[in-house]
Order: C-alpha cells, then structure tokens, then sequence
C-alpha cells in the first residue's frame, strides 16, 4: 500500500499539471467560436446529468481541424517555425561551444565564478532583456549608432521587426540552455586522454575532433533540446523582436486568441503543435535514458 | 465541508474589504485621458484607482469574454459593445448614481444608440474618426507639393506607398477599421458583411502591405512625433497628439491630420461596466466623475479629441472645439460612415484575411 502511495505522487503530478490542463484545450479545441461568456460553445452543463454530458458530446466536433488543414497559413506558420527553430538551434550551438569550452579548461578555481555568470542574467526578467535589444538594434539604437561613428556603414541597418533580429533575441536568451550541458559533458572529462593522444602523434586539433568533441556529443544533443523545443513554440521574441512577416507558429496562435477572439481554432493550433513537438521530446528522452544506462 | 468553506471565503472578503481601501480598477485606451484627473479623483474620493490600458479592441473583448477580467470599467468602441452586450458582457447602468449624465449630448447620444439601444449600458467617453496622420514636410519632399494628403490613395495606392516605404507608414492593426477604409477608397460600401464584397480589400491591401512597416495601434504616436515615420493611417486624436508632442519638441516636424476625401469612419469609445465587476457602486462614481463638465472638458483638451459631453463645450480650449478634424463642420459630418458589428462567421473571414495581409502569405 506504501508503495502504492510513493508510486502515485509523480503520476497524480502528470495528470494535475499535464493531462487535466491538455484535456481542457482539446476540449475546447472540438467546439465552436460563439459570441459569449467563455466564447465558445457547447459548454458542459452537469447541472443536468448524464443528459447534459450527452448535449455537450454531441456539439463537439472536428471542424477546426479541417478548417486548419483547409488553410495553409498554418502549414507555413508550423514549417517557418520549425525552420527558425533549427537554426537558431545551430545557431546557438556554434555560439555555446567555444563558451563551454573555455570553462571547462578554466582553472578549478575560476569555475564556480564563470558558472555564475553564465547563470547570472537569469536574475534580470527575460522580457526586459529581450525589451533591451530593442534597444539596441533598433535603427537609431546603440549598434547602428557605434557602426556608423566607426565608419563602418553609411545608412543604418535595419535589423529590428526583421527576421536576424529574431535569431539574436534566441541564440541570446537560449544560450545558457546550451552552454550548461556541453560544459557538464566537458567537465567530466577525462584530461589524460588528451595526453594519450597526444604522445600518439595527434595534433592538437585532430585530438579535439576525435576525443574531445565526440565525448561532448551527449551534451550537444541535451542542449540543442532544450533549446530547439522551447524556440519552436516561442511567442515573446518574434512578437517583440520580429516584423509583422515573422512567421511563427507561437505568434499565430496568440493572435488567433487575442485577436481573432476564436479560442477552438486557437486550440486546435495548440494541440497539433504539441503532437509536433511530442516527437523531439521522445528523441530526448530516449537520449537520456541510453545516457543514464552507459553511466550505470 | 461545503458550508465552512463558503463562510471561510465569506471572512476571507470581509476582512480584505475592510483591510485596504476600496478600488476601482478601470482599462482604457492607451494615451487617452489626462493623468491628472487620475489623481484629482483619488483625492476626490478617497478611492484607489487602478488603470490599465490597451490599445485593440479585440484584446479588450478577449479578457471580457474569457470572463472575470476583474475590471470596473472598460471603453470598448461601439460595434465592439454591441457584440458585447449580446454576450452578456455589460450591466446596466444605474442613472440614479450618475447625477452629471444631464450633462450628455444628444446628438452623440442619438448615434450610439446604434450600438447600445437607449444608451442603458454605457455613456459616451470620446469619439473621432480615422484618417491619415501626415508628416506633410517629409511627404511633400518625397511625392511633391500635390500629394494626395487628404486621399486614401496616399496609402492605398502602390505607386505611392512604393515611395513612401523607405520613410516608413504605419497602419492600426485593427481589421475592423482598415478593411472598410480600403472598401471606400474602391468607392464600394465600407460597412459591407459580404464576404465577397470583403475580398475586394484584399487586394488593394495585399498590394501595399509590403510596404507597411509596421501595423501597430499605439506606437505610431511617438513615431510621428519623433520624425521617424512620414505617414499613420490612425486614430485623429493620437495623430494630434503627435503633432503636439512634435510642437514640443521642437524638432522642426509639422504632422497634420485629415479625414480621407472618400469618407472617413466615425467611431464612438464607450465606458461601460463589466457583469461581473467587482466594484460596480465605484465604477458609477468614476463614470459620474467622467460626466462632469470640467473633467471632461480637461480630458478632451488634453487629448484632442471630442466627447459627447454638451455641457463640457464652453470649457474646450479654442484649437480643440474649434477645429474641424476634432468636431467636424457639417461638410465632414457628411463624409462620415459608421459600421456595424460582423457575425461570427464574417469576423473569421476577417481575421483570416487580416492575419494573411500582415504576414504576407
């Protein structure tokens, strides 16, 4: 019975915070948009019973699915997202690794100290970090104003309400995400192999790709996850950061909400783009497991 | 079990109601009152007043629909609270707690009934129309002395939103007010709920919208203001707004505002209070105190556009009561339409249209 209990804390957790909440939106999903107190109908009226249920059951149905496969605007959202994803994601990787590198060959002394700050704008509010690009790609913001005072350009840049603004705001917001699993693989590595290597004959750079790099591979494939889920389904840096041809699937799913004001449309975009992200997730968890085994 | 509860939450209210002072919270438009009589109404009434503001209508529906948004009072534009009261979004207003509402115009009174039959569930706040927001130095520069400054044609045609693109234009991200400017600049009816009669606008806004730098509801007022922008298809009261804070500073920027020669939406913003408001009796005393003359006169001087207060008229400064883009001479009044609320099924063929000009695809 004990064990019973112990067993059913994490399970009771995933269906108050998971299944509950995604039931909602699938419900929600299969009516219809109606111009009332929640705006949608039907609603479940268990006032009246089974029969209530009954009515209720009746009303649901496919059509907002239809209606998103009829539409390619959300076909191109979902593509123009995962691609944005993608190379943010590569992006993010090229940015983090030399990062993590570098902390990983710190001295011991200097590693809590750089952890720190890699942990540390973390302290300040992601949107006004991602409000303060905005300051500073804007067209009269602080970098167009150093490349014209270098001389470097003639005419400012337009980067704000562009797409490259958009991969800035994620590389830069995700790069901890990234940093902090490749440093961990790093870290536990085994320095003496390098040696080895070396007095084999390998150059310092052959060693890096055939030792160092393949050793780091399960923290890539942790940070890149954890940085390609989130920017996949992102809303505050296009919204922010991007022009009104940022196409994303997080933005158009805002709007459908707030601006269109149809909640089971809105909802059959936020399913679908679980059911797309399901299989990342999978991939992830799959990952950490076989890393859990090799370990044990 | 069930009756402790509600006896709990029963003490759990009073004691908060009688721990801090009462509150009013009130949501209105962005850059649209005076922030003074904020404060002249605390000290008035020893309430605390809350504001927020937004600056779309559709968000404003979104929070009320979702229900219990928590506000006191909200300012919806009128085919926005006619939907509205449909839904059974609103309370009636109780006239024997707003003693200044004598104070109202019957003329602005007669139009929105449109929307609010007999005028039981709101009272006028404001009202103006949409146009074109000019930076007329910079405009003239680009498309010589006789640009179409007074023409939708200055937005809706390509040849001249091609010029205009590298100095910047903005249009309201409101479909409810741009779709109707672009069906009467086709001299077709702005006010049409066909839906083929509505992708007619598709067209001459999927034509220009390349060119738009942005389609906000709020910022094209410090964009104006600051030069960093040459044309605002917006709201007249923020354009003025933008031309006076240019004034201000002094940067050598004349804005000008006109309502299109193909006629020009009017729209009416309407305070009205919530169902579910918390504090309704307070909600009353804020609208009683928007009703008085003064107040609203201050309101309207501040923010250059007009109100539906008669007695508030003697109280306007000259450059606002006297100036047609503000209240209208009776040759505008004739160029103004109204529009009325879309059904479910033509807002979805609107917001999809919308959603398709904005992003290009």
């Amino acid at each position: 019975m004990k064990r019973f209990t112990l067993i059913s804390v994490p399970y009771l957790w995933l269906i108050v915070l998971f299944l509950v909440p995604f039931l909602i939106v699938l419900k929600v999903s299969l009516s219809d948009a109606a111009l009332a107190i929640p705006p949608y109908s039907p609603t479940l009226d268990l006032s009246q019973g089974w029969a209530g249920i009954l009515v209720w059951l009746d009303g649901l149905d496919m059509e907002n699915y239809w209606f998103l496969a009829d539409d390619n605007l959300y076909w191109k959202a979902y593509l123009s997202s995962l691609k944005i994803a993608a190379i943010s994601t590569f992006l993010t990787f090229l940015v983090a690794y030399p990062f993590a590198y570098g902390m990983a060959r710190a001295a011991d002394e200097w590693q809590p100290t750089l952890l720190m700050l890699v942990i540390l704008p973390f302290w300040t509010s992601f949107l006004i970090r991602v409000y303060a690009w905005k300051a500073i790609l804007s067209v009269e913001g602080f970098l167009n104003q150093f490349l014209l005072w270098t001389g470097a350009i003639h005419d400012p840049l337009i980067i704000l309400n562009t797409n490259v603004a958009v991969y800035i705001g994620i590389v830069y917001t995700y790069l901890p995400f990234m940093i902090l699993p490749i440093y961990a693989a790093l870290e536990k590595m085994d320095a003496s192999l390098l040696e080895a290597a070396e007095d084999l004959g390998c150059s310092r750079f052959s060693a890096f790709w055939l030792i160092t790099f393949p050793l780091s591979r399960q923290g890539i494939i942790a940070g890149s996850f954890l940085v390609f889920i989130p920017a996949m389904g992102e809303f505050v840096i296009p919204a922010l950061l991007g022009g009104s041809r940022t196409l994303m699937i997080g933005k158009v799913l805002w709007e459908e909400f707030f601006s269109n004001r149809d909640w089971p449309v809105a909802s059959a975009v936020a399913v679908i783009l679980l059911l797309i992200l399901i299989i990342p997730i999978i991939l992830f968890q799959r990952n950490e497991q076989k890393n859990r085994e090799a370990q044990g | 079990m069930k009756t402790t509860l509600i006896t709990f939450g029963a003490a759990l209210a009073f004691s908060a109601g009688t721990l801090s002072a009462e509150q009013v919270r009130v949501y209105n438009w962005s850059d649209y009152i005076d922030e003074a009589l904020l404060e002249k109404f605390e000290t008035e009434t020893g309430i605390d007043l809350i504001y927020y503001v937004f600056d779309s209508n559709e968000i404003l529906e979104t929070k009320l629909l979702a229900g219990g948004s928590g506000y006191d009072v909200v300012v919806p534009s009128g085919t926005f609270l006619q939907r509205q009261i449909t839904a059974g979004a609103f309370q009636t207003l109780d006239m024997s707690k707003l003693s200044n509402a004598g104070n109202l115009w019957d003329v602005i009174a007669a139009r929105t009934a449109q929307y609010d039959p007999a005028n039981a569930y709101s009272i006028n706040y404001m009202w103006g129309t949409t146009g074109l927001g000019v930076n007329t130095g910079k405009v003239a520069e680009i498309l010589g002395a006789d640009a179409p400054i007074g023409s939708l044609a200055l937005i809706f045609d390509p040849a001249n939103m091609e010029k205009l693109a590298g100095c910047g234009v903005h249009l309201l991200d409101a479909p409810a007010e741009v779709i109707p400017a672009a069906l009467a600049y086709l001299g077709e009816d702005p006010n049409s709920h066909d839906p083929d009669g509505i992708a007619k606008a598709d067209a001459v806004l999927s034509a220009v919208a390349p060119y738009v730098l942005k389609f906000h509801s709020s910022e094209y007022i410090n964009a104006l203001a600051n030069g960093e922008i040459c044309v605002a298809f917006g709201w007249s009261g923020d354009v003025l707004q933008a031309r006076d804070r240019a004034w201000e500073a002094e940067n050598g920027v004349e804005i000008a505002y006109n309502a299109p020669s193909e006629g020009a939406l009017m729209w009416f913003d309407q305070m009205a209070i919530p169902a579910d408001a918390p504090n309704p009796d307070g909600a009353h005393k804020f609208l009683n105190f928007i009703l008085d003359a003064q107040n609203m006169a201050d309101a309207s001087n501040y923010v250059y556009y007009a109100n539906g207060n008669l007695a508030s008229q003697p109280m306007l400064e000259e450059d606002v009561i006297g100036d047609p883009a503000i209240y209208p001479d009776a040759a505008t009044l004739e160029n103004l339409y109204t529009t009325t609320p879309y059904d479910i099924r033509v807002q979805r063929t609107v917001t999809r249209l919308w959603t398709r000009i904005k992003s290009g695809t």
